[in-house]
């Protein structure tokens, strides 16, 4: 039904569900959309961020049809060309993005229920959180105050997603466009399954309710006491994590064993509890199994290296599959005794075992660390300093291992180096290296490259010990309204989310340097998943991580890690409650009003240094939606599509006044929707550039320009060459830098130009254009 | 020295560049040319070639052939550090984007380049903008000087080592020269 202010569907089904739970105001026009409600903002989008494809193969291979040759403009049997082949991969990979957060969120909320029951109460922040799920309301309308309530988004959001895969079936979709406007719908249904996933689990685990001063927790390899039997828990999903810590504290055993853990399961458990530690990021899992620490080795969901069993059976560490996502080709013996279990784990009688209890999980994991780490006496598989040189004598400088390494390591001449006895190279090395082990794969003569790496830095991990702040969860109501004046007004110049993976082209390190620069400048800094733990581990010269030395609230200056992968929607929830609390925008079902006023007023940037999961893809594509642009590091250059803007055509910048109805240019602000920087120092830049808004005032983008000229300055050499389309007004020029930009706009005959009130939706016009 | 990518698993499918054997085929291909473009990228400056960079000798070509130049990342400054001037600066992913636009004009708006030479890129990164060029500028004739083949790329230089990278640039510099 079509009404003054909306499109109704499902009428019997919905209305009665929303008017319960939207809070009580407006519906807006666009609850629970299909991937087509949205479509005409999608192309508004790409109409000015158009996309560049570049593809990773001349083919398609994905019916018998093929394979089919799409290169020189030729179409494939189906008839889709490449452009449309390149979209189709981008959508699928942002489809088992958005899937695996689903599954994730479903399988949390299922066991939540079992646990906590329906009726649970959401409370991500007290009375400091009013808007519980910003996301879900935007796009479902519905504002879920129960457990129960979630089930239904997620049926939504499951849908939704199926939809979406199935137009990547052959003789579906058959336009580029269209497909980049489904990878914006999946991006938006991630979104909504990521902060369902996070707003379950911190209303009954609880972890810290928008916390600013979540607790400080060990990180690092060198921080797990090895001389107590070690847990080493990896993955996405909590609680059979959790279950090894009640187990603990129910049999009194908190301080004989160690829990320590990688990747977003081990956020998660620093979030339940502060005496868990973080060993590290994904890309660790290798260097730490191999160092012969974990004692048991327990492996939930997502990111975990499929390799996990085979590398614990060469240290004689069981493992324990918890998830039917990734069960390891192990029995599963949920149902079994757990007296049996222990004795056969111990007695090395299997080599891991398939529990889908969290419980039973956590009972057999403590049980069976305490009796087999006396047995294991922490057997390693790295080699003795002698064996690596003897071993290191073998290559015969093939050069495979450089050649199949990610980061183009210089591999050879290290082990050349370590064959006559100096290990500097290697131990270099350990701090490029992204932990994939390419290199031993491709070693002919069979040497265990990535070992003799860990084993040359073996003293420098031992003082790998420092501090991450917990995940504090979602951003407060209360901070918004204090900050959200000055972001929307450039005051605060601009908000940086440092998110994602660790697939780093020169390591960790860049990450907290890009993060400690900006938050001197008074950015806002928020970190999340992998990055945030790389975030922790440098210090500065007083001996202190960013997380001691900058303050955790959502604040000019400040450095806050919001947590897992699922946490990031606590990132786009704070840039949508801005426009709901700062601008009192409806906030029901209303997307495209909502991010058309992000997309002008919200100078915020998501930096992704070192993407590398399809999940980061989908995450990516959730903010593009929203009008945040996303800059990814070089190796994210293999996502194969970039969404860039057009500085040097005028009209692509052009947006609505909305007090007028006039057309006025307002720069390329912000330029790029998704791009691959190749250094640290561009990304550096770009931060800087991307937070630019029309929105701005004077005075905001006065700051915001004086730190793109300074970055630039600092790291160019020379002034930009497009200050020019930044200022719109002499008062928008940093005064110190007044004679030498004003020199420049004459050069370039500028003139003065209007500040609207900028949108890009023509209904947000108050007075028609005539 | 080899044909195949550099990297393993970097396998482009059935369109493959040509190999580019020998400095006087660059000097062939840049008298062919009508409006060449050299784009360098930030590792130019982090390659050692005997006692000097691979930087300098792209400025050195760059001067011997008048040839327009794009840095880009922070490449910029390592230029005019060196002396070198004569160069605009502008991301590999937006001079990437502008080169498969038919109907852009240039940096100078005087006509579309004909031939771009690239060097001092990640592999993996000028793999996929040679990947993006081939596809969508088909009409674009591009060259890789990194010394590592990139079968993206028209031609490249195949596999070779610092050394014998340098006797090509040392080669194509006194060639220039003796124009």
């Amino acid at each position: 039904m079509k009404t003054g202010f909306g499109l109704m569907k499902d009428i019997k089904l919905s209305v009665g569900v929303i008017s319960e739970k939207t809070a009580g105001r407006l519906l807006g026009p666009t609850p629970f959309p299909s991937s087509t409600d949205l479509r005409e903002w999608d192309m508004k989008l790409l109409e000015r961020y158009k996309p560049f494809y570049m593809p990773f193969c001349d083919l398609c291979c994905l019916c018998t049809f093929g394979k089919c040759d799409l290169s020189d403009g030729k179409r494939g049997a189906c008839g889709l060309n490449m452009e449309a082949q390149q979209s189709r991969i981008v959508l699928i990979a942002c489809c088992i993005g958005a899937a695996t957060h689903t599954a994730h969120g479903r399988h949390l909320v299922e066991d939540l229920i079992e646990k906590f029951g329906r009726k649970s109460t959401l409370d991500v922040g007290g009375t400091n959180v009013d808007i519980l799920a910003p996301i879900t309301q935007l796009v479902t309308g519905i504002k879920p105050r129960h457990l129960g309530d979630i089930e239904e988004i997620l049926d939504y959001v499951e849908s939704e997603i199926t939809q979406l895969l199935s137009s990547t079936h052959t003789g579906q979709e058959g336009s580029n466009i269209d497909f980049e406007s489904k990878v914006l719908h999946a991006g938006t249904m991630d979104h909504v399954a990521l902060e369902i996933a996070d707003l379950a689990q911190i209303s009954t685990l609880g972890f810290p309710k928008s916390d600013p001063e979540a607790a400080l927790v060990d990180t690092g390899l060198g921080v797990v006491d090895s001389s107590k039997p070690v847990i080493m828990v990896v993955g996405h999903n909590v609680p059979p994590a959790i279950g090894i810590m009640d187990y603990m504290s129910e049999k009194d055993l908190a301080g004989q064993l160690e829990v320590c853990g990688l990747c977003c399961t081990a956020h998660d458990l620093t979030r339940y509890d502060p005496k868990a530690k973080i060993v590290g990021p994904i890309s660790w899992q290798l260097r730490f199994i191999r160092s012969g620490i974990p004692d048991v080795i327990v492996v939930d969901e997502q990111c975990i290296r499929a390799d996990a069993l085979e590398e614990a059976k060469k240290i004689k560490a069981p493992v324990i599959a918890s998830s039917s996502k990734n069960c390891l080709g192990l029995k599963n013996r949920t149902k079994d005794p757990t007296d049996e279990i222990v004795a056969d784990l111990i007695q090395g009688k299997t080599p891991g075992v398939l529990i889908l209890d969290p419980d039973k999980v956590g009972e057999v994991a403590v049980r069976t660390s305490l009796g087999i780490a006396p047995k294991r006496n922490k057997f390693k598989n790295l080699p003795e300093l002698n064996e690596l040189i003897l071993e290191a004598k073998r290559c015969n400088k093939c050069s495979e291992c450089r050649r199949s390494c990610p980061n183009d390591m210089l591999i050879p001449e290290a082990i050349d180096a370590a064959a006559g006895g100096d290990l500097s190279l290697l131990n270099d090395l350990y701090d490029v290296c992204v932990g994939c082990g390419r290199c031993e794969e491709a070693c002919p003569n069979d040497l265990d490259v990535h070992s003799f790496i860990v084993k040359a830095a073996e003293q420098k991990i031992k003082n790998e010990i420092f501090k991450i702040r917990s995940g504090r969860g979602a951003i407060q109501d209360v901070e918004i309204r204090k900050v959200g004046g000055p972001i929307v007004l450039g005051e605060i110049p601009g908000v940086i989310a440092h998110v994602g993976c660790a697939n780093y082209p020169k390591g960790g390190e860049e990450v907290a340097e890009m993060i400690e620069e900006f938050a001197k400048r008074r950015y806002i800094i928020l970190t999340s998943g992998c990055a945030a733990m790389s975030a922790g581990m440098h210090k500065n010269e007083d001996g202190k991580t960013l997380y001691e030395s900058f303050p955790g609230d959502f604040d000019a200056g400040c450095v806050l890690n919001v947590g897992s992968c699922v946490a990031n929607s606590h990132i786009a929830g704070a840039a949508i409650k801005i426009a709901s609390i700062f601008a009192k925008r409806n906030l029901n079902a209303n997307y495209e009003e909502i991010a058309d006023y992000i997309l002008n007023r919200v100078g915020a940037v998501g930096i992704s240094w070192g993407a590398m999961s399809q999940k980061a893809a989908s995450i990516a594509s959730g903010f593009w939606r929203l009008g945040i642009p996303v800059i990814v590091g070089p190796h994210g250059s293999k996502y194969r599509r970039m969404l860039l803007g057009r500085k040097d055509r005028d009209s692509d910048w052009e947006v609505y006044d909305a007090r007028t109805g006039e057309r006025d240019y307002v720069g390329p602000s912000p330029e790029h929707l998704f791009y691959a920087a190749e250094t640290k120092e561009e990304a550096m830049v770009m931060m800087a550039k991307l937070c630019m808004r029309p929105n701005d005032t004077t005075r905001g983008r006065a700051m915001k320009l004086n730190h793109y000229i300074d970055l630039h300055k600092r790291y160019y050499g020379r002034m930009p060459d497009d200050i020019h389309l930044y200022v719109r007004r002499l008062s928008d020029v940093p005064i110190t830098m007044k004679d030498e930009i004003v020199r420049i706009l004459d050069q370039k005959e500028w003139k003065e130009k209007n500040i609207p009130d900028p949108t890009i939706l023509p209904r947000m016009i108050r007075k028609k254009e005539k | 020295m080899s044909t195949t990518p550099w990297q393993t698993a970097e396998i482009p499918g059935p369109k493959r560049g040509l190999p580019l054997h020998r400095s006087e085929t660059l000097i062939s291909l840049l008298n062919n040319s009508k409006n060449p473009l050299l784009i360098i990228g930030h590792k130019a400056a982090e390659i050692d070639l005997g006692n000097r960079k691979l930087i300098d000798y792209l400025i050195d070509l760059a001067r011997g052939r008048t040839i327009t130049v794009v840095a880009t990342a922070h490449t910029i400054k390592e230029l005019t550090n060196r002396g070198f001037q004569n160069a605009s600066s502008m991301p590999l992913m937006d001079i990437a984007n502008r080169l498969r636009d038919t109907e852009w004009r240039g940096l100078d708006g005087t006509g579309a380049y004909d031939l771009v030479l690239f060097a001092g890129f990640p592999y993996y990164m000028a793999w996929l903008v040679f990947s993006g060029l081939k596809h969508m500028s088909s009409q674009l004739k591009t060259i890789s000087l990194d010394g590592q083949y990139q079968p993206n790329a028209s031609w490249s230089i195949q596999n070779v080592s610092p050394l014998e990278l340098e006797k090509f640039f040392v080669n194509l510099i006194e060639k220039i020269g003796e124009m």
